[in-house]
């Protein structure tokens, strides 16, 4: 049907500009809370454009006039179609109740993500105990590649000095570090989980080979004094990372769900968010403690409050994921 | 429901309306990206320098701040640009470029964080090959980061208010004086011809002369051959006047 355009224009056009003006005005201020007249009269104009634009439906795809009202109810539709309540930062309310609760309800891929790394573990510390050449492949580190004793050691007559005016730059590595392989633990789930599942594996190894190394060698005090202040809030952040990584792969295979990978991925992604962000802070305090206390042996500092510091973080920890914000899921 | 034809992605909302999005092509994706990695290390530039009195105070922490700003910046320029401003970054604002809900709906700050955070599986082996590879060979050019977030860029046009007052004018028009062949002329006149008679008359001052000297001949031949008008209405007219006098016939009753 062929319209009076001229017509159609004029009277349109007050209408089209009012839409574009409200519509400015939210994306402005995405905060932004309409009154209920407001929110009517919004509503009516995106449908009065959405029926404007369905008359243009004969006209050239690339008009001008087709393009400006794609426009105006691409933005309304975007407007009124959101899918989550838009609610204002509450960095208190996240910690306490948001980020403890998104654990527990995604609690599996966290086990999975544990029961990887044990694997690894398991991996690192037989490959050791069965063939010591080994310890060159998998430790890549030169200050493990000693004996455990020639380690201890040093570090017990004092190699802390050496980081006397490094301590800052140590701690930033450190973190940028962890933070960096929690991240990638998480973007690989895009791999469908395979790649996670290596990170998660590979860092199981190491842990395993050290382990084994070690308590084999009699210095497990050492061991848990040197690893539990910092290991206690940085493996579980990148056993964070994992979860977080399983948990995008899970959503992209689609095991038990009738929605497509879309709204599955939709439906998981503020949950990764709060995850990816609470191994992010858990990897700061980790770096600060790997830094300025884990760095330094006895005599310089007891083990016993080494590993009674690292105990308590630990039980800290698992005392907030497991009960902080009952009741108020 | 969503989609696919060439370059635009095509959504149609429960209502049954249609609108189309046309989306970017991976070259000026790549283009907005090498921008906001030289905005982005120019800021922490700036960030680093504004901080370097602290560096006589203490280098150890000097060197530590300055590697955590880089780190920063790096890591969350993007997400916070994007979230600000609506899914442009100043890379994309300058090329024009926006990303958008795959579904036309309203962006959710965790879709921009997600496309974000899974930067370093798109960044593998080096420089966004993956992510790279994977958007040339997905449907709507999406990297790994945009299908986790269900997110699209697309090229943001410019909307100008439409007006046909260039077009039609204030002009006698001597064809209208004839009302049986003008009534004759929209009955045989298909919709699909009218818009694009209307397309060739807003688009005129673009084409080259000679182009435009053969688009008006064809269409005025045509009409003509349809409905011939008097000679006294057609005379001294030319073609692109002629069909001026045309479309005015077949959109303004």
């Amino acid at each position: 049907m062929i319209i009076d355009l001229a017509r159609f224009v004029q009277v349109g056009r007050p209408h089209w500009e009012s839409l574009e003006q409200m519509l400015t005005r939210l994306e402005n201020d995405p905060q932004q809370r309409m009154p209920v007249t407001e929110s009517i009269r919004f509503h009516s104009l995106y449908q009065r454009a959405a029926a404007d634009l369905a008359r243009m439906e004969p006209f050239a795809s690339d008009s001008d006039l087709r393009s400006y009202l794609e426009n105006l109810v691409s933005r309304a539709y975007g407007e009124m179609q959101e899918r989550t309540s838009r609610g204002r930062l509450r960095p208190w309310h996240w910690l306490a109740v948001t980020l403890p609760v998104t654990f527990r309800r995604r609690v599996t891929a966290f086990q999975l993500a544990v029961l990887l790394t044990l694997a690894g573990c398991a991996f690192g510390a037989l490959a050791v105990s069965m063939d010591k050449e080994a310890k060159a492949v998998v430790l890549p580190f030169a200050h493990l590649q000693g004996t455990p004793a020639e380690r201890v050691a040093q570090e017990e007559s004092g190699r802390s000095k050496e980081l006397e005016g490094k301590k800052g730059n140590f701690a930033a590595q450190l973190m940028q570090n962890n933070i960096r392989v929690s991240i990638t633990a998480m973007a690989l789930g895009m791999t469908y989980g395979i790649g996670t599942i290596i990170v998660l594996f590979y860092n199981g190894v190491v842990l395993g080979a050290v382990a084994y190394d070690y308590i084999s060698s009699g210095f497990s005090t050492f061991l848990f004094a040197w690893l539990l202040p910092h290991g206690a809030t940085e493996i579980p952040a990148i056993l964070l990372g994992g979860q977080a990584g399983l948990l995008i792969a899970h959503a992209l295979i689609g095991w038990g769900s009738r929605d497509n990978r879309r709204e599955r991925m939709r439906a998981v992604a503020p949950d990764i968010v709060t995850i990816i962000s609470g191994a992010a802070l858990l990897l700061v305090w980790a770096g600060i403690v790997e830094s300025f206390f884990s760095q330094y042996h006895a005599p310089v500092l007891p083990y016993s409050v080494k590993i009674g510091f690292g105990m308590l973080e630990l039980i800290l920890l698992t005392l907030y994921l497991t009960f902080a914000g009952r009741g108020q899921e | 429901m969503t989609t696919y034809e060439g370059s635009i992605l095509t959504i149609q909302t429960p209502e049954g309306v249609t609108f189309r999005l046309p989306l970017a092509s991976p070259v000026t994706r790549m283009l907005a990206c090498c921008l906001d990695l030289l905005i982005s290390g120019g800021i922490a530039a700036m960030i680093t320098q504004f901080l370097a009195p602290l560096a006589p105070i203490s280098m150890d922490y000097y060197a530590a701040i300055t590697a955590l700003i880089y780190f920063a910046v790096n890591l969350l320029y993007s997400m916070v640009t994007e979230i600000v401003w609506r899914g442009q970054t100043p890379g994309k604002r300058i090329l024009k470029l926006r990303v958008v809900d795959s579904q036309g709906l309203r962006l959710d700050a965790s879709q921009l964080i997600i496309r974000n955070l899974l930067r370093p599986a798109d960044m593998l082996p080096v420089f966004y090959l993956l992510g790279g590879m994977v958007s040339i060979y997905q449907r709507f050019g999406q990297r790994l980061g945009d299908i986790a977030a269900g997110t699209v860029v697309i090229r943001v046009l410019d909307h100008k208010q439409p007006s046909l007052d260039n077009v039609f004018g204030a002009k006698f028009n001597s064809l209208a004086e004839h009302g049986h062949l003008a009534a004759r002329l929209r009955q045989k006149v298909t919709p699909h011809l009218a818009s694009l008679t209307l397309e060739a008359l807003l688009r005129r001052d673009a084409l080259e002369p000679q182009a435009r000297l053969e688009l008006f001949g064809e269409l005025a031949g045509y009409f003509k051959s349809q409905v011939p008008f008097p000679p006294e209405a057609v005379e001294q007219l030319a073609d692109e006047q002629y069909v001026r006098n045309v479309a005015e016939i077949l959109f303004r009753r």
